[in-house]
């Protein structure tokens, strides 16, 4: 009784909390878990694909076989080896072939919907764009499986259509819209007033685009190429639908390949909890990480390097 | 051609001449009936308040405007006795002739040296020797006064510069490209007094040579720095006479209003 009849004697309430307060702190604290939620998820698929590939890293790993070995057998009965060159090399060719289908695509695209397109023609361009970025990629690979397939096969006359050139193609036409979307993010970025200096100056559409605007937006046009590597490296569904799925360095874009992410999704299924086979196939996840980790990062502080420059 | 010469003799003494120039951005009309007589060698300032249509006059006469498609114009502007709109007049050549300096400066995000040579390089088709290119460089940067500054440092991005040094050297892009006429809008407003005052100092370095356009705000500017002077008001022109005796004897009464700074 005491008590109250002092707080209410206060003139002021400065030290009152609200419902707007509450409301406020609550807000902070969800903004920052779902903020931190990103850092402990990544760490937390890290520590969990390494404690699964660790057993095989610190075994039976022989580094030398792991990377250098074509051979890739884990359900030998007599001697099963790990040797991952070969996915390497299939990843790596399939991945190649996807940006050289991918980089005059994209850039060709974005330069026309940054540069040229107006009005509804862009607006038309860029929603196509991001709808073909949102088509599942076990719909690309169907494309592979059941058109690109007899396609390869009548056009130049070869007796597999599954192979390098099918899933380079199939993607190329995957990674295009996603880098099409950054390189045009990256074009925008350049200042109006470049452009406009340029063409002042008496200089043609043409001129003002190769020698003012790319240059500008060179960094942010490498970081798309990048991300586009990345999602190479990274893709499963479709180039395990559209390589062939067979263990080999191929000598040409007809032979077929198979792919590190397409082997971890096949095999997976079918291996004990534990064995080293299964060991063996997180280790080229931890490789997998790695290397998309890498080239991420990369693409981020290249594309962050446009900012400062 | 020969139609023109019939009705109205070839002033050659005429940088810039319009007759009947109406311009519309879509629906809005910005510029009336604008009928000028700018002369060759002398520095001309345009005065009037935002939105007068005095950067719209600028931007039409280096076809830049043309840029935007909503851009609708009518009339004729004629830069060294021809019709920049005519059927046989390539644009690119008009805004060769007709250099142009921003109210921000806006060097391209390349070196200084390529800056200079931008212009150059996109007219010749780059076919200029290393020794004729240097030569090109050294005499731009001499005549905006900015050779002794940035000699030792031609390599360097040119966003590096002070902004008066960037606008100096937008000015002296220009130059290689040998115009007739330069086209300023608002050049000095992005400057300190400092910066302000070395650029008019470089307007009187390079008068005679060129016929100087510049549109200003600050009319103790247009007052300085130019011989003769043009008053826009909504579009329209209202005045146009040599300088002093615009700010001593104005014969309309929105131009005495307007230098009193009863609006604006």
């Amino acid at each position: 009784m005491n008590k109250q009849t002092r707080a209410s004697s206060k003139t002021t309430d400065f030290d009152r909390l609200n419902r707007d307060w509450y409301i406020d702190k609550a807000v902070q604290i969800l903004v920052f878990i779902g903020g931190i939620s990103a850092i402990v998820f990544i760490i937390g698929i890290f520590i969990f694909i390494t404690k699964e590939g660790m057993g095989f890293l610190l075994g039976d790993f022989s580094f030398k076989e792991f990377f250098l070995s074509p051979n890739w057998r884990p359900t030998s009965e007599n001697k099963a080896t790990y040797g991952i060159l070969a996915l390497i090399a299939g990843t790596a060719s399939v991945t190649g072939l996807a940006m050289l289908v991918a980089i005059p695509f994209s850039l060709g695209t974005a330069i026309f919907i940054a540069e040229f397109a107006t009005g509804k023609t862009r607006e038309f361009l860029k929603i196509t764009v991001e709808l073909l970025a949102a088509i599942p990629s076990v719909v690309w690979g169907f494309i592979g499986l059941a058109i690109m397939n007899p396609l390869i096969i009548d056009i130049f006359d070869v007796p597999v259509g599954l192979n390098v050139l099918n899933a380079g193609i199939i993607l190329g036409l995957m990674a295009a819209p996603i880098m099409t979307s950054i390189a045009e993010d990256a074009l925008k970025a350049v200042p109006d007033r470049y452009r406009e200096a340029a063409e002042a100056l008496g200089a043609t559409r043409w001129q003002v685009i190769y020698k003012v605007v790319l240059p500008a937006a060179k960094n942010g046009l490498l970081g798309a190429v990048l991300l586009g590597v990345g999602r190479g490296f990274g893709e499963t569904m479709a180039v395990l639908m559209a390589t062939g799925h067979a263990i080999n360095i191929p000598g040409s874009v007809f032979d077929s390949v198979r792919a590190l992410t397409a082997t971890i999704a096949a095999e997976l299924g079918e291996t004990a909890v534990g064995s080293p086979h299964y060991k063996a196939l997180f280790t080229i996840g931890i490789s997998l990480f790695l290397i998309t980790f890498v080239i991420n990062l990369i693409a981020d502080l290249v594309v962050r390097g446009v900012k400062k420059g | 051609m020969t139609t023109r010469e019939n009705s109205t003799a070839i002033d050659t003494s005429l940088a810039i001449s319009t007759r009947k120039l109406n311009l519309w951005y879509g629906t809005f009309q910005a510029l009336f009936d604008i009928d000028l007589n700018i002369k060759q060698g002398l520095i001309t300032s345009m005065i009037g308040p935002s939105g007068c249509g005095k950067s719209t006059f600028l931007r039409t006469v280096n076809r830049i405007n043309e840029r935007m498609d909503y851009v609708r114009i009518s009339g004729e502007v004629d830069v060294m006795g021809e019709n920049i709109f005519g059927s046989d007049v390539e644009m690119l050549q008009v805004r060769k002739q007709v250099g142009m300096v921003f109210q921000r400066p806006n060097p391209l995000p390349i070196s200084i040296r390529k800056n200079i040579l931008f212009g150059h390089t996109i007219h010749t088709g780059g076919k200029t020797g290393k020794a004729e290119q240097d030569e090109i460089v050294e005499s731009a940067l001499k005549q905006v006064l900015l050779w002794d500054k940035v000699k030792d440092k031609l390599d360097h991005k040119a966003t590096t510069l002070s902004l008066e040094e960037q606008q100096k050297l937008c000015i002296a892009r220009l130059l290689p490209v040998k115009p007739s006429v330069l086209l300023m809008d608002e050049p000095c407003s992005a400057l300190d007094p400092k910066g302000t005052e070395a650029v008019e100092e470089l307007l009187w370095e390079l008068r005679g040579k060129y016929t100087i356009l510049i549109v200003t705000h600050n009319m103790a500017q247009a007052r300085r720095a130019s011989e003769e002077c043009i008053f826009m008001l909504m579009g329209k022109v209202i005045e146009h006479t040599e300088t002093g005796e615009m700010f001593l004897t104005p014969k309309h009464k929105e131009t005495t209003d307007y230098i009193e700074g009863r609006y604006g």
